[in-house]
């Protein structure tokens, strides 16, 4: 497969897959569990996804790990799993893609406010996040997709880690913004411009937007910063309703 | 400026530490508790809250607002008891089983809160049978749900099916909230109503209480 890098360079649109979270809730995932769960206990409903959006014409397929880095996991029970969660969940895509489209690395927010306003020390976080991206990356990912954040501190935890765990693979990460009469904000008041700037400074090869609930209605979609005008960006619709 | 004002820009200002020894001047001072708390506590929330709602502030600022406020109930609390603080209605609330997000939830029941609210937190992860029998044994007539997964949002349903099969619907009312749900599941999933966000909870909540 050749280079994701020098297809964004060459400014190429690659489509996405769609939404994960409906899907597996149809291919039975529990109420009480997270969809990692899947992971473990039943992978094959994990490969049939994969393999339905590589039919749809889908250019990268993401893995069911927004939730693998090891404080989201410990609210489930599950930190002593966050190498197996993350590797098995790349070779379920992996296996379903078979070298034809690329494998997206989901990695989500910790589900914890940072300090100050919480408990949770950034160091902490952006550890967590270092961790799965060395296990994601080790399992065979292409690149690495920092997904639906709102705090930028956070964000850029992830991205910092993702890049430093493994140089060679491209990093994307989106926030998720909400129109406000002032323009776009996620709702921790970061604005468009500088979570772009943020984001990039942090060592993102994509930026970009996971849509927020408002999105339809936006007019204007979040651009990228004016550091680097025409860079690739990324966006997203708005998550499906179960 | 009057100490009522102070105490409420104090809120305004996340200052906790200003707040809390505002509330000890305005008590040695021999203020009643239920005005520094009403014209003081809870309009600063209701101003933070209205910033919010226009996104002027954000959750951070909301944040620390709610800190503030706490710092200034732990004050009060021993001279509101006996009735010092009129609680404008009562409401059961929690983030739905298979749900950990808290941040969601705490925001909402700051908000209830800081506008004269008195809410049964029952945490996160609750299970739809757990939402009932705490509306029945608390004698409360509305039940707040949020979640923040769409793999977690379906358990809406379950609680509003439930009411229904005990035969509460209409005396226990229920309200829905988080970020992927929205006005058109609440409709579908037969929730007596939505709430955008925490600062739209507020009115929400009030009117189905009817003390709007």
């Amino acid at each position: 497969m050749e280079d994701l890098r020098a297809r964004l360079a060459r400014g190429e649109a690659l489509v996405g897959d769609g939404a994960l979270g409906t899907l597996v809730m149809e291919r039975g995932l529990p109420a009480s569990r997270p969809p990692e769960w899947l992971v473990l206990e039943k992978p094959e409903a994990l490969v049939e996804v994969a393999r339905l959006y590589v039919e749809a014409g889908a250019d990268l397929v993401t893995t069911d790990t927004f939730g693998a880095s090891r404080l989201r996991l410990a609210m489930h029970g599950l930190a002593g799993d966050v190498e197996r969660i993350n590797r098995r969940a790349v070779e379920c895509v992996r296996e379903a893609v078979g070298g034809r489209v690329y494998v997206s690395a989901s990695v989500g927010p910790t589900g914890r406010l940072l300090a100050p306003l919480g408990d949770t020390e950034p160091a902490e976080a952006e550890a967590g996040f270092a961790e799965q991206a060395a296990a994601l990356a080790a399992a065979g990912a292409d690149l690495f997709c920092v997904e639906t954040m709102t705090d930028l501190v956070e964000a850029t935890c992830a991205v910092r880690a993702a890049r430093a765990a493994v140089p060679r693979l491209p990093v994307m990460a989106t926030m998720t913004f909400e129109r406000t009469p002032r323009g776009f904000f996620t709702v921790m008041g970061v604005p468009v411009e500088r979570a772009m700037r943020g984001l990039e400074e942090a060592g993102a090869d994509v930026v970009g937007r996971t849509a927020g609930r408002e999105a339809p209605r936006c007019s204007t979609s979040p651009a990228r910063s004016s550091a680097t005008p025409g860079g690739p960006s990324s966006s997203s619709p708005t998550p499906a309703s179960p | 400026m009057d100490l009522l004002n102070e105490i409420a820009q104090g809120i305004e200002a996340g200052d906790d530490e200003r707040v809390r020894i505002l509330a000890e001047e305005g008590l040695a001072e021999r203020l009643p508790a239920g005005d520094l708390l009403q014209r003081g506590l809870l309009a600063g929330m209701k101003v933070v809250g209205d910033r919010f709602k226009r996104r002027d502030i954000f959750l951070p600022d909301v944040l620390l607002a709610a800190r503030a406020l706490y710092a200034g109930l732990a004050v009060l609390k021993p001279h509101l008891a006996g009735g010092g603080a009129p609680v404008l209605g009562r409401v059961v609330l929690g983030s739905v089983q298979g749900d950990l997000h808290d941040i969601g939830k705490n925001l909402v029941r700051i908000m209830l809160e800081g506008a004269g609210i008195e809410v049964v937190d029952l945490g996160h992860d609750v299970p739809a049978e757990r939402f009932v029998e705490a509306a029945v044994a608390e004698g409360v007539t509305l039940i707040g749900m949020s979640a923040l997964l769409t793999t977690t949002m379906p358990r809406m349903r379950e609680v509003v099916g439930l009411l229904r099969t005990r035969g509460f619907h209409g005396g226990i009312r229920t309200i829905v909230g988080g970020a992927p749900v929205s006005a058109e599941f609440a409709r579908e999933i037969g929730a007596d109503d939505y709430a955008f966000d925490a600062a739209h909870a507020v009115e929400r909540v009030k009117g189905l209480l009817g003390v709007a």
